[in-house]
């Protein structure tokens, strides 16, 4: 077995950004062993919450790293940002809820897409953590 | 970055071959709306089968592109939609892209013309007495 990589620290300050960190998340979910379908949800859930932190926030970052172990084969992602934070976080996750004019599919649909789904928001600090995780 | 519209008599093919930013897709949207009007095109083909990862903004983008074109008074079909693609947006939620789909180009391009036909408008085959 491979040792785990180290996690990678992408900015996210333009909606190029958003193409980069999709990019890199799927790659890494390549390499790790996951199959196209699995590639294509994390690529699309990083896509998401990247740009709701150029949305809402103005800028933040993206942690992609390989968290796997003898047991399971884990990809972990984690988006943050120091904007003005959601409020209220169950209506965020609520499909069809958007401040911004949107299709209010971004948080609940990635929520669907990943195995593990985590959101702390207070004002000045939103942070998503979501992770594919395989057993070996 | 740009996406290059090709004219087909008055059908306009487009495809979309690289992974698009916002901005871009925004662009290929006025883009392309304006080459409908300017040719009162009657009927277009999107094909996005280079695309690997269509979130809920693309999935925006491309409904919205496609009623827009409707409205001007054109068919639209999308085509060449990945099978991960379809997995991942149906997963995320029903609906999220509601315009009508084929799997290739030749496909699309052969409902265009149905359609097209079906309305009664003959122009693109030149003739005039159907
Ligand atoms: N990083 C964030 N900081 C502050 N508010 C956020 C953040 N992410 C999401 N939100 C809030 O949560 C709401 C729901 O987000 P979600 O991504 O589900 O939908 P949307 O961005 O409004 O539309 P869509 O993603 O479908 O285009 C947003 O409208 C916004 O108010
Ligand atoms: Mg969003």
């Amino acid at each position: 077995m491979s040792e785990p990589l180290d996690p990678e620290c992408l900015p996210i300050r333009s909606t190029l950004d958003v193409v980069t960190a999709r990019h890199a998340a799927r790659e890494l979910c390549e390499r790790l062993g996951f199959g196209k379908a699995d590639q294509t949800r994390l690529a699309t859930a990083v896509s998401e919450l990247a740009r709701n932190v150029i949305q809402y926030a103005g800028e933040g970052r993206c942690l992609i790293e390989d968290g796997s172990d003898d047991r399971q084969r884990c990809i972990r992602v984690r988006i943050e940002d120091q904007g003005p934070g959601i409020r209220d976080l169950q209506q965020a996750l609520t499909d069809g809820y958007s401040t911004s004019g949107g299709l209010g599919a971004g948080l609940p649909g990635t929520r669907r897409l990943v195995d593990e789904f985590q959101i702390e928001s207070a004002p000045g600090s939103t942070r998503v953590t979501i992770a594919l995780i395989k057993r070996r | 970055m740009r996406i290059p519209i090709l004219q087909l008599d008055r059908i306009l093919l487009v495809s979309i071959q690289v992974d698009l930013t916002d901005n871009d897709a925004m662009q290929f949207q006025s883009d392309l709306v304006e080459r409908v009007a300017a040719i009162e095109a009657l009927g277009v083909a999107i094909d996005i089968t280079a695309l690997d990862v269509v979130d809920s903004y693309m999935a925006r983008v491309i409904n919205d592109t496609a009623n827009m074109v409707r409205l001007l008074g054109a068919e639209v079909v999308i085509c060449g939609i990945q099978p991960f693609v379809a997995l991942t947006l149906i997963e995320m939620g029903r609906g999220l892209l509601g315009a009508d789909c084929a799997f290739n180009l030749g496909q699309a391009l052969e409902m265009l013309k149905g359609r097209i036909a079906k309305r009664g408008d003959t122009r693109f085959v030149g003739d005039e007495d159907v």
